[in-house]
């Protein structure tokens, strides 16, 4: 399946645009997640913005198609995509981690277009499960989405729900696995290495797909053909770049939890203009 | 003597009773459900129950998914799985979030007997008390049980049930059941006895003891630990001359923390706590258990009289 140029486009005007949104977010916040939030960035506004069947002004819609951020940490990325959905004003995104605001350091309830809360790693594989549960019983046709990180699947109850999501044929499940191979420590392959992945993802039962989780055409067929796959939960496994867009954040591990200081903000600003 | 249920069946059979009623009810396990007999309503709406096999932590997280989709869901197992292995999931996917999910755990305390330390929860009252704004219920027989499980059932939030394993003796004539408010089963001026689960019988059994030395000792049972019924524990405090607290539990952090905390804060008063001191349990019967951790009512009397001299 080939998309229009211009749909391509789009979505890449749109990701540029988000990726400068989470820098001004946290680079004013002071601290957060630029590393991942900036891996994921190109998956998620594709998603949201091509994929995601959802009305951002009745964000409870009950046949509201689900996404879950099981890497709560990268919830500048979320926050940026669901204020430009029109969920809430994009003003709102000066507030980051301020006391009192709708917008949390990870994940919280009450912020419009979030389902559930995240932060703790390796549980929102779990969640999602329980939300495609739903849907099956309920007889709904809504899909359900996680997004994961590659250093969160270390985490033992992902696997608990991998094989759960396969027993239970989880057609409607797709998750979506930033491999951008960095974890807070290092490098995944040095750290604690997940190879051979795709192999240990289709062991468990699931539909495989690996993509460069930077190229649009590819994301977007991937999500056609987890869609088409009605008897099994799907996964796709994104390769990307840590702090994707911006020169001096793209493979430096020091990105993943530190905010840019304002200098560092500027120039990566200019780079994404 | 009046009959003796096992809570666990109890609620095999209340959740049946719910499920035929409502059909958002959904039911989840893992693999415990034998035991627990969540089975029953397994076999009742198979559609509607989910066997998560030994995966505790996503038997929580799943549970929190279905609830975000309007489903009233339990969620069963042990008790020292539900508190001690799944206490994150808990923490962070159910009670941050409100989500509308009952725990509800079997074989808690140390009465599971044989099976040994391992798997006797003693621990899981005061590991889920620190998590705000979640209910925490033991029932202290077969009725009660029905009570809470129907209560929960209609009640939009986080709860944790705690049964155990063993038959237990039904007690006659307690007050209506209310949510939050303790059962006054016997009044008295000398002494107060607050008690939980199957400490509750214990408690009435020391009360009768003591009411042949002519000592009137008023006993509680304290069913529901959080939201805790506090004007009952002032009461105590003000209208006798001290509080023993019983539980089938560490003596840290379960009910005597929550009675000392409201004592302390409202009307200090003496209180001694019977429960497990700093230790582990052992393999054994339950009543050489109960005996071996000073548990039995003989155990309470004494307490009883340390207050009163």
């Amino acid at each position: 399946m080939s998309y229009p140029d211009k749909q391509i486009k789009e979505l890449e005007q749109k990701a540029r645009k988000i990726r400068r949104m989470i820098i001004q977010m946290i680079t004013r916040a002071g601290s957060g997640h630029p590393g991942g939030s900036l891996s994921s960035t190109d998956l998620i506004t594709c998603l949201y913005f091509a994929e995601l069947r959802h009305k951002p002004e009745t964000p409870k819609w009950p046949d509201r198609d689900r996404f879950h951020m099981s890497k709560g940490h990268c919830c500048p990325l979320w926050y940026a995509v669901l204020a430009e959905s029109g969920y809430f004003k994009v003003d709102e995104l000066r507030n980051l981690r301020k006391l009192g605001s709708i917008l949390q350091g990870h994940p919280d309830w009450r912020t419009p277009g979030v389902n559930v809360a995240s932060g703790s790693l390796g549980q929102g594989l779990s969640v999602t499960l329980g939300m495609s549960l739903a849907g099956k019983l309920d007889k709904r046709d809504y899909r359900v989405y996680c997004l994961l990180g590659d250093g969160e699947i270390q985490e033992g109850q992902i696997w608990e729900a991998a094989m759960a999501a396969s027993h239970y044929k989880c057609g409607n499940l797709c998750a979506i696995l930033d491999y951008n191979g960095y974890q807070i420590d290092g490098k995944i392959s040095e750290i604690m290495n997940l190879e051979p992945l795709a192999g240990k993802w289709q062991a468990f039962g699931w539909n495989t797909i690996e993509i460069n989780g930077h190229d649009i055409s590819q994301i977007l067929q991937a999500f056609g053909q987890a869609k088409d796959m009605k008897s099994k939960p799907s996964i796709i496994i994104a390769r990307t770049i840590k702090g994707k867009g911006v020169s001096f954040m793209e493979n430096v591990v020091d990105f993943h939890g530190r905010a840019p200081t304002a200098e560092e903000g500027e120039k990566a600003l200019k780079e994404l203009a | 003597m009046s009959e003796k249920m096992m809570a666990r069946d109890v609620y095999g059979e209340t959740l049946v009773e719910l499920g035929r009623k409502n059909k958002d009810i959904v039911v989840l396990d893992a693999d415990l459900s034998g035991s627990t007999r969540t089975v029953k309503f397994g076999k009742a709406f198979p559609e509607r129950f989910f066997n998560i096999g030994v995966a505790e932590q996503n038997l929580i997280g799943v549970a929190g998914g279905l609830a975000s989709c309007n489903k009233t869901v339990f969620a069963s197992t042990f008790a020292i799985f539900a508190s001690g292995r799944a206490w994150d999931q808990v923490r962070n996917t159910i009670v941050y979030n409100k989500l509308n999910v009952k725990i509800v755990a079997s074989h808690a305390g140390i009465t599971v007997g044989p099976d040994g330390a391992s798997h006797q929860a003693v621990e899981d009252i005061a590991l889920f008390r620190v998590l705000p704004e979640m209910v925490i219920m033991v029932p202290c027989d077969g009725p009660q049980t029905r009570d809470i499980i129907r209560l929960a059932a209609g009640y939009k939030g986080p709860v944790y049930v705690r049964m155990g394993r063993a038959k237990i003796p039904t007690i006659e004539n307690k007050p209506k059941f209310e949510m939050g408010k303790a059962q006054i089963l016997r009044q008295g001026r000398d002494v107060s006895i607050i008690a939980c689960g199957i400490m509750v019988k214990n408690a009435l059994d020391a009360a009768g003891i003591l009411a042949q030395e002519n000592k009137q000792a008023r006993v509680v049972n304290m069913h529901t630990i959080k939201p805790i019924d506090r004007q009952a524990i002032i009461d105590c405090a003000k209208q006798t001359k001290g509080i023993v607290v019983c539980e089938e539990h560490m003596i840290n952090g379960g009910l005597a923390g929550a009675v000392s905390e409201v004592s302390s804060e409202s009307a200090p008063v003496p209180i001694q706590r019977i429960g497990i001191k700093n230790r582990f349990g052992q393999s054994g019967s339950p009543d050489e258990l109960l005996k071996k951790y000073n548990l039995t009512a003989g155990d309470i009397v004494e307490a009883c009289r340390k207050l009163m001299q």
